[in-house]
């Protein structure tokens, strides 16, 4: 009777391993089932490459580049401002603050990574919107820019605790191989360690990166929700998540505008799916 | 004219690798009921792998590979039974302590539990005698319910043995169990192995060779993964048939 | 001009410090500012009362009971789930494609964007098996983008026990699986609290995943069943800033500031229980 117990038991415990891949098939399942709709009266080169995003118009227009540009551009910005930010974070708090400060930078970043999201979109409309409106001479605060900056602060503390796992891994022998010969602690660290943790550096920016491109309401509140094609760093634009959060609650199901918003999702999901899969590649080859 | 010993455990021409390295070749031998058997070798010379072979310790570790049988009672192992049934018959004493992280009393009534043992009664006389047994009980009685995590070394070893004593096993192996202890707790624990003789088997892995010769009434010798020789401790000791057990006597190598 | 190294290094520590610091000063502004604008909306009353005149006036009792029915359905489901799921990564599972691909299925359910889990929500939960907008189709979304923080920290917690103690265990005839249920998992138990409390706090700040399948606008009461629609707190916060206009800041940073305590209060809890942990450890 144990013996039967336990058998189902073990079953049970295989099967919530499953579960994890079962997940994944799922959400692609269900994004492709109403998102491939689409194309049923849209072409995908439309979809994809078309400028004019204006699915409320006669006939809706569904070209989703303004959307996509307007993601890369709050990406790239945000990846410009946070990987140096979040290198030098992990850097300082890996080989150079003393043991004290250590604890409360950590604690410091890991209370930065647990801010809600909207709380961040929230206190960048209120503080920082009028502050790049006032610095750039801008008919509004809410631009790529200041969403990028929000952005940046929120992918860091992800880049600085995996850059930190990786820096702290480089093998004591590196270090003090180069300590011995003469170079100081910091050429040790950008000649050497920086270089022997490069995997899991490159994997840290890749799920940082992850991290911007997927992110909804704060920069729904902080990049001016204007579905053009954008010019500038210093105007609104829209990005692909804000998209389909602004207007999912207002299409009809079935519509042409809710199938794009499911195609829309379906390409969020595949972009971050081999974000994460190049990231995981990194981290699992520098373990071996 | 005596009947003869019985065979408790008879090994027949056992082999193992791991992922096609070679670590026993061709062992046969068997153990005689109530014995005290001491293995004895070099590093890397199969003995551990011998002794993990006995309670199928050995199938933790998915790349090993046996061929050739081991009976226990005439049951093969392997074939004829259950791991969980091979191993409550054959218990294991580690090198190195393993105390559980919990008191002393839940330490030695881990296995009984396990076992469906819910009477408060019945397994406080199981912890009692196991205790005594293992020539622990009167260090401890007053402190059952403290972290078994705060004996000492030695203590810790011979909790270690009342724990495996406390299943009721057929055959206690150990594996190197005085390794880490000093001289007074190694002969505590080999105080306690000549009087469980009377009860069980006993197989003792070591690397102390004046240790088998102490305790043990056989003694086997490997080398390489093979059986080089093995008989009666005496005759072992001061004739040994191979020379290359007269090698490993001397200290020629080793 | 040659710098000399020391110097070199002088000033690259002091960059490095600079960066740090312009990392961590957000962190207090936004606590400071919270604190300093939303304190004053504080008092019972604003707690346990009913939102007023579109929102504008009264309470936010509705938005804080339904995040906390959110996150008990999220963790009911996510907790066994998660736990099961980590044990048969460190106990059961071979070193082979499969093991893999199911790491791989953890690392990307990780990195979902949020908003396409509400997508996905929405399809499966509320259209597809019918539930509705409802709490459940809500919890469900949020179990499952819980799902890899819980997996992540029971592993490390499972794989902290020394393997030792498993050997001890088996060797005395004892089975696998009750030694894991008898001495890998209590000593886990820890670890695995750590990272559900952890799981519980993005949770319970989540906004999009809530957006199209349990959120509602305006709903001065508490639901009935599982099946009703429920407020919440990030998603009142959104609405209070960016929907209802002539909304008085001291309500919204109220808001706010109730959100971040409750974020902030689970966060500090799981480092207490990590610290405690870690100075009780036995082995």
């Amino acid at each position: 009777m144990r013996k039967f117990r336990e058998f189902v038991i073990e079953k049970t415990i295989l099967l919530n391993g499953f579960a994890c891949i079962l997940f994944v098939v799922l959400i692609f399942f269900f994004l492709a089932k109403d998102g491939l709709a689409l194309f049923k009266f849209v072409s995908i080169q439309d979809f994809l490459f078309g400028t004019l995003w204006n699915p409320l118009a006669e006939p809706p227009q569904v070209g989703i580049l303004p959307l996509f540009l307007g993601s890369l551009i709050v990406t790239l910005g945000a990846t410009v401002i946070a990987i140096p930010l979040g290198m030098a974070c992990a850097i300082f708090i890996g080989e150079i603050a003393p043991r004290w400060m250590r604890e409360t930078l950590k604690a410091g970043v890991e209370l930065l990574a647990a801010i809600p999201s909207i709380v961040i979109g929230f206190i960048g409309m209120t503080m920082l919107g009028p502050v790049v409106k006032n610095l750039f001479h801008l008919p509004t605060g809410l631009t790529a820019l200041t969403g990028s900056i929000a952005l940046a602060f929120m992918a860091i503390p992800t880049i600085v605790s995996i850059m930190e796992d990786a820096i702290s891994s480089v093998p004591r022998i590196y270090k003090e191989g180069s300590l011995a010969l003469g170079a100081t602690h910091w050429q040790t660290i950008y000649r050497v360690m920086i270089p022997a943790a490069s995997s899991g550096i490159v994997a840290a920016v890749m799920l940082g990166i992850g991290r911007v491109i997927g992110e909804t309401m704060a920069v729904m509140m902080l990049t001016g929700n204007a579905s053009v094609m954008p010019k500038t760093i210093l105007a609104p634009v829209r990005t692909m998540t804000a998209t389909i959060a602004a207007e999912m609650g207002e299409t009809v199901r079935g519509s042409e505008h809710y199938f794009a918003l499911f195609a829309l999702g379906l390409v969020l999901f595949v972009i971050t799916f081999f974000i994460n899969l190049v990231a995981d590649a990194a981290l699992h080859g520098k373990q071996k | 004219m005596v009947d003869p010993v019985p065979e408790k455990i008879v090994v027949e021409d056992l082999s193992i690798d791991y992922g096609g390295v070679h670590a026993l070749k061709h062992v046969s031998l068997s153990v005689k009921e109530h014995e005290i058997l001491g293995v004895i070798g070099p590093a890397n010379s199969g003995k551990t792998s011998f002794l993990r072979a006995l309670n199928r310790l050995n199938d933790l570790d998915l790349s090993s590979h046996l061929t050739g049988s081991i009976r226990l009672n005439g049951k093969d192992i392997n074939r004829d039974m259950e791991a969980e049934e091979v191993r409550r018959k054959v218990t294991m004493v580690f090198a190195l302590p393993i105390p559980l992280p919990m008191s002393i009393f839940d330490n030695v009534a881990y296995g009984p539990r396990r076992y469906a043992v819910k009477d408060k009664r019945k397994l406080a006389q199981i912890v009692e005698k196991s205790l005594q047994a293992a020539f622990l009980w009167d260090e401890v009685k007053d402190r059952l319910s403290s972290s078994a995590m705060k004996l000492s070394g030695g203590q810790q070893q011979r909790l270690c043995i009342a724990r495996t004593l406390a299943v009721e096993p057929e055959v206690i192996l150990y594996d190197e169990p005085c390794s880490g202890l000093d001289p007074i707790s190694t002969a505590k624990v080999e105080d306690a192995m000549r009087e469980l003789k009377s009860r069980y088997t006993q197989i003792l892995v070591t690397n102390n060779v004046k240790q088998a010769a102490r305790v043990g009434d056989r003694v086997a010798f490997f080398l390489m993964g093979e059986l080089v020789e093995i008989d009666e401790t005496n005759r072992l000791f001061t004739a040994p048939k191979d020379k290359r057990t007269n090698d490993y006597l001397t200290g020629r190598f080793g | 001009m040659k710098i000399s190294t020391q110097t070199q290094q002088k000033i690259a520590f002091t960059l490095l410090g600079i960066a740090s610091t312009v990392v961590i000063v957000p962190v207090i502004v936004i606590f400071a500012i919270l604190i300093q604008k939303g304190l004053p909306a504080i008092n019972w009353q604003f707690l346990t009362a009913m939102p007023r005149s579109g929102m504008r006036a009264g309470g936010i009792f509705p938005a804080i009971m339904g995040t906390l029915y959110l996150v008990s359905g999220t963790i009911l489901v996510a907790l066994p789930l998660g736990v099961l799921a980590a044990i048969y990564l460190v106990e059961y599972a071979r070193r082979n494609l499969l093991s893999r691909m199911i790491e791989v299925a953890i690392v990307n359910l990780a990195g979902v964007p949020s908003v396409v889990y509400g997508l996905f929500g929405m399809g499966l939960f509320v259209i597809y098996l019918k539930m509705g907008v409802s709490i459940i189709a809500g919890a469900l979304t949020l179990a499952i983008m819980t799902l890899p923080v819980i997996i992540t920290s029971s592993k490390e917690a499972l794989q902290s026990v020394p393997r030792s103690f498993r050997e001890a265990s088996l060797a005395l005839g004892v089975s696998k699986w009750q030694t894991i249920r008898c001495v890998v998992l209590p000593n886990a138990l820890p670890g695995i609290l750590t990272g559900t409390i952890l799981g519980i706090s993005r949770a319970a700040g989540e906004t999009a995943p809530i957006l199209f399948t349990v959120a509602a606008f305006y709903l001065p009461r508490l639901p009935k069943s599982i099946f009703d629609q429920c407020m919440a707190l990030p998603y009142h916060l959104y609405v209070l800033s960016t929907q209802v206009p002539n909304v008085s800041p001291k309500i919204q940073y109220g808001t706010a500031l109730v959100l971040v305590g409750m974020v902030f209060l689970l966060n500090l809890v799981a480092i207490l229980v990590r610290a405690h942990v870690r100075s009780r450890k036995q082995w």
